[in-house]
């Protein structure tokens, strides 16, 4: 039998349970509940309806990607990373080829086109990504409109990467020295159509929610996350932006073409109430919309005048038939919707297998710091403070 | 800096081939090291990106990204830990949940897939596993269990 000394702080935990006094109570809050995005399930210790403690509990969407990463090649990998956060699986993809084809030295040599077009994709799915966070974050406080209007624009989205890549949100697209597939033809244009349909949605989107009173008094104020702890806590993202840092890793490491590209980092200022409350995570994931659509137009305009679609052109020009690394170890990071991705990667020599490939969640790092905002909340709070993290399970749990 | 403050025989060797230079620590200083790298003008680590543990099969390693807010500037440390493979006797390491908080969780996630005992951590429990599994399934030398509570595995 294993060593008492390692099962002593369940036993702690066990026992913390037991000697709640008689007028608090425990309550299961998921896994089935649709407020925790998933099958998250957190113990909350309550006193009436006051929030005393919040015990998260999770690995009921654990499916071993590092396990599995260890026993495919890299290649074979990618469809995987699309799985983490399924809601933005381009991103993922993106972050994982990077830190591959920096391994190989290929990263200065892929054409401009194809990092136009994985830009443009990823951009696109974070606005996908995003419109979830504000549909569902409207929804998880009683309001049912804007939820029904994100999914529907977040549709369009979805149909035309569907049609780029074959498939509806798991791509496969983005593949280590290039794409699956050049962007069909008639793209752009489609493309072009949808961001004049959608600027003056966000518009609409803006004019419903975010000035709404009643939304307002729910968010505002409420879970107020502190710069320094969010750091110390290793939030990172539109999280760790609305405590007021300027922190975007397209800017600060400037991978892919984002140095090329014109945009803005938007940061929480408080305008409705605390600077790091609610109201400001939601702020900032809407004026990033605004800036992705700023991206998605700038990339459009050179794929359309410098980088066209020529009949030579093979976005598989540069895909290794094997990848063949030496032994060494790679820390690779990208700006993912929700925060900072990373693949840590160790590879065997002459192998495309790599020995180990460590998967840094952004949704895991930012739900730890539940148990910090969770205290001493009313439930009805803790629902919204558990929607503005705006975590997606796959991703949490991998 | 680390040189002039702790002396020379506290970074035991240095990894300069790979794309990210790595330092490797003692594991009994982990801890002091890495409070003087986060709190120290100049350096500010304050933001720990990851914390991982690799199994290379002769030894254990825990590799930790720090990062600096402030100056955006990042440093890998390594931990070098004998290969006890006995489930009795995890390797163990001093826990840095006092310095970061966010290694809280991926301590725990290491002690939960890895193995690896994070003394002084204040609730070191399995995370993605549930409570009552067997052995840490990323050791290169995890078998998986036929059965679980009478379930079979495949």
């Amino acid at each position: 039998m294993a060593n008492p000394k390692y099962k002593e702080a369940l036993m702690r935990y066990e026992k913390h349970l037991t000697e709640i006094s008689s007028q608090e109570m425990v309550l299961n809050m998921g896994p089935q509940h649709p407020s925790t995005h998933g099958v998250l399930r957190l113990q909350l210790i309550t006193d009436g309806e006051i929030v005393k403690e919040v015990v998260p509990h999770l690995g009921y969407l654990h499916r071993c990607f590092d396990k599995h990463a260890e026993s495919l090649n890299y290649a074979k990998t990618i469809p995987f990373t699309d799985r983490l956060d399924y809601l933005a699986s381009m991103n993922n993809s993106h972050a994982f080829v990077m830190g591959v084809e920096r391994m190989l030295g290929l990263d200065s040599k892929i054409p401009k086109r194809i990092e136009y077009i994985r830009v443009l994709v990823c951009e696109l799915n974070r606005i996908a990504s995003h419109l979830i966070a504000i549909g569902t974050y409207g929804i998880d406080i009683g309001a049912t409109t804007p939820f029904l209007w994100c999914f529907r624009d977040r549709e369009h989205i979805m149909n035309m990467l569907e049609w780029a890549s074959g498939s509806r949100m798991l791509y496969n697209y983005i593949w280590v020295g290039g794409l699956f597939y050049d962007l069909p033809v008639g793209f752009e244009e489609r493309c072009t159509e949808f961001i004049t349909y959608f600027k003056p949605k966000l518009v609409e989107l803006d004019e419903i929610l975010t000035q709404n009173q009643i939304f307002i008094s729910r968010t505002a104020k409420i879970g107020v996350l502190p710069a320094d702890v969010a750091i110390n806590y290793g939030v990172s993202g539109p999280m760790l932006r609305a405590s007021g840092i300027k922190w975007d890793l397209r800017r600060i490491d400037g991978y892919s073409v984002y140095p090329e590209i014109d945009f803005e980092i938007p940061v929480g200022k408080g305008e409705m109430g605390t600077l790091g409350d609610c109201w400001d995570r939601y702020k900032v994931r809407v004026d990033e919309v605004k800036e992705s659509v700023r991206i998605v137009e700038q990339c459009l305009e050179r794929l359309q005048k410098d980088f066209t679609r020529t009949t030579e052109f093979d976005p598989r020009a540069l895909v290794p038939k094997k990848v063949n690394l030496k032994a060494q170890d790679y820390y690779v990071r990208a700006e993912n919707p929700k925060g900072e991705l990373g693949f840590y990667f160790v590879t065997k020599d002459k192998s495309d297998i790599p020995l180990r490939v460590k998967s840094r969640g952004p949704s895991f790092n930012n739900l730890s710091v539940i148990s910090e905002l969770g205290k001493g909340v009313l439930i009805a709070d803790l629902i919204a403070i558990l929607g503005s993290i705006d975590i997606v399970l796959g991703e949490v749990d991998r | 800096m680390l040189v002039s403050k702790f002396g020379t025989q506290i970074i035991l060797k240095e990894d300069r081939n790979g794309l990210q230079p790595a330092l490797f620590i003692d594991k009994a200083d982990i801890a002091a090291v890495c409070l003087f790298l986060r709190d120290t003008e100049g350096l500010y680590f304050d933001f720990l990106s990851n914390l991982t543990a690799v199994d290379y099969q002769t030894y254990f390693a825990v590799v930790y990204h720090l990062n600096s807010l402030p100056y955006q500037h990042g440093l890998v440390l390594k931990v070098e830990l004998p290969g006890n493979r006995s489930l009795n006797e995890l390797p163990e390491i001093p826990s840095l949940t006092s310095v970061w908080r966010t290694a809280d969780w991926h301590e725990r996630e290491a002690f939960d897939l890895m193995g690896i005992y994070f003394e002084g951590h204040p609730d070191l429990r399995r995370i993605l596993l549930p409570d009552d599994w067997e052995g840490y399934p990323l050791r290169k030398d995890y078998e998986e269990a036929e059965k679980y509570h009478g379930i079979h595995i495949n």
